[in-house]
């Protein structure tokens, strides 16, 4: 185990396997490396194992064949706590992820299982709020808040505890175009690790500089998102389209004119 | 589906430390509940008390009373008193076969009983009016309540709200597709529709399981490893608990003094 030397937020996934007791084989030999300060997205059809990897990056899925390591540290059983802390999963469904009666409470989760001290857990929420643009929310509930809000709210839950990986499980699912914007305005504006699974492809395009295809359980293409996401073929060979595409006009055209 | 009963206003019963408001509100309870029965001068004045409580937080004199129609089913449960307490006689009803004996005894009960409940409602809802229910649940913890049911209260106020939501959605998903034939009726058989109905609790029961398993992992994920933990609270400060003090005596003389006087 060697210590990371640079800026944190490395993420190392080697021959990663993963079968769901039921006998799903999510996972077949996972390999990827991200850098720190990196923009990755994780790109593929439904049940690709899209999620099932993000839920290893920080151990709450683990046991199948082999690992993963952030910043030199392996995520095992011993280690899953210091993990936890390093790495910040953001889940699809900010009603999943803010199980608490206010807003203040859900983003000092977190660091009091770190065990902040009393006078920074207040500077950390504040800070974690002031971050994605919902100061002033600590004593709100979040079922009268909007999803868009609400999805901002979970990403200061894991902001708080000063993460060096963000993970993002479909962030702009289900929002309306002010709240995807507002969304990929706080995703642009992050110096950590980012690695975000979607299928909203131009937002992709936009905000995240590297494209990772995953499909059964594999990685099918890795590279710059500006190439993967006009090669046409391969989107559709893996259940995806090609976000450059306009009606009568292929993807192909539009590299040309641009 | 709203647990929250709080209403905002600017009053220093709103302000006041929510440990304390719990453990007075409790008292004011449990007083209420060891006046003797049949004392219906001290119900009186304890209304009154409320009464001033109410416009003192700035709810309006009458928005207690407003408010405890609620206990209404529950006073129910006080009426066979009526019937059942010895005492003289005061009014016999003949239903058929079933001779009925009011006695004064029993109504003395029941009219007590349900004043009690009723000043005991007012003396709750005086708390929930004035003190915001994500309040509570901190105060709760910070009068040690153990951690486990604190949480299962702050997760049922949480969720009770995304569950009925999700109620509302498959019913009006069912809803929308109840239609009639052009000519014909519509509805189906009652066993049909009862199953349905089972149908949709079930899968909003398997819902909710998945979704527990869900607010788990986001839990875990946060670095939670099984025990709660929370932000303390601060102290209540010096003048709140001279208040707190003063009221909490007031009850304790109060309901001596009626008792004592009551058993002259």
């Amino acid at each position: 185990m060697s210590e990371a030397t640079s800026a944190p937020g490395r993420i190392e996934a080697a021959h990663l396997h993963y079968t769901y007791p039921d006998g799903t084989e999510a996972l077949r030999g996972v390999e990827l490396t991200v850098e720190p300060g990196e923009k990755v997205a994780l790109v593929g059809p439904n049940g690709a194992g899209k999620s099932t990897f993000l839920l290893h990056l920080n151990g709450i899925l683990g046991g199948g064949h082999g690992s993963v390591v952030i910043d030199g540290t392996t995520v095992e059983p011993a280690t899953v706590k210091r993990i936890r802390a390093a790495v910040g999963l953001v889940f699809q469904d900010p009603d999943d992820q803010l199980f608490s009666p206010t807003v203040r409470e859900d983003v000092a989760f977190g660091p009091i299982h770190m065990g902040v001290a009393e006078h920074e857990l207040h500077h950390r929420v504040e800070r974690a709020l002031a971050a994605v643009g919902m100061s002033g929310f600590e004593r709100r509930v979040p079922h009268h808040l909007s999803l868009g809000q609400r999805k901002r709210i979970a990403v200061a839950t894991v902001l708080s505890m000063d993460p060096s990986v963000l993970v993002f499980d479909e962030p702009t699912a289900g929002l309306d175009p002010r709240g995807r914007r507002e969304l990929m305005a706080v995703m642009a504006s992050r110096l950590e690790t980012l690695l975000v699974s979607s299928h909203d492809l131009a937002m992709v395009a936009e905000t995240l500089p590297r494209t990772v295809i995953i499909d059964e359980g594999a990685v099918v293409a890795d590279g710059p998102s500006a190439e993967l996401l006009r090669d046409e073929e391969l989107l559709e060979a893996h259940g995806l389209e090609s976000p450059y595409r306009l009606p009568g006009e292929s993807a192909r055209d539009a590299g040309r004119s641009s | 589906m709203e647990l929250d009963r709080y209403i905002p206003r600017h009053s220093p019963a709103h302000r006041a430390d929510a440990r304390l408001k719990i453990v007075l509100a409790v008292a004011a309870v449990l007083g209420i509940a060891l006046l003797p029965v049949g004392a219906f001068v001290a119900y009186a004045l304890v209304w009154l008390v409320l009464v001033g409580a109410s416009a003192f937080a700035r709810l309006g004199p009458t928005r207690l009373m407003r408010g405890s129609w609620v206990v209404l089913p529950f006073v129910l449960v006080a009426v066979p008193l009526l019937f059942t307490r010895p005492g003289e006689a005061l009014l016999t009803v003949e239903l058929g076969p079933i001779v009925l004996t009011i006695t004064d005894a029993g109504l003395r009960d029941m009219l007590s009983i349900m004043a009690k409940s009723w000043l005991s409602v007012q003396a709750a809802l005086l708390l929930a009016y004035t003190t915001p229910f994500a309040d509570l649940v901190d105060a709760l913890r910070g009068l040690r309540i153990p951690a486990v049911i604190v949480s299962i209260i702050g997760f049922m106020y949480r969720y009770l709200a995304v569950l009925t939501d999700e109620a509302g959605r498959m019913s009006r998903a069912r809803q929308a597709r109840s239609a009639a034939a052009p000519q014909g009726r519509s509805g189906g058989s009652f066993t049909w529709r009862a199953k349905v109905t089972g149908a949709m609790v079930g899968s909003l029961f398997i819902r909710s399981y998945e979704r527990s398993e869900r607010i788990y992992a986001a839990m875990l994920a946060r670095g939670f490893t099984g025990t709660f933990q929370s932000a303390e609270l601060a102290r209540p400060d010096q003048r709140s608990l001279v208040w707190f003090a003063v009221v909490l005596a007031a009850i304790v003389i109060f309901v001596a003094v009626v008792n004592l006087w009551a058993l002259r």
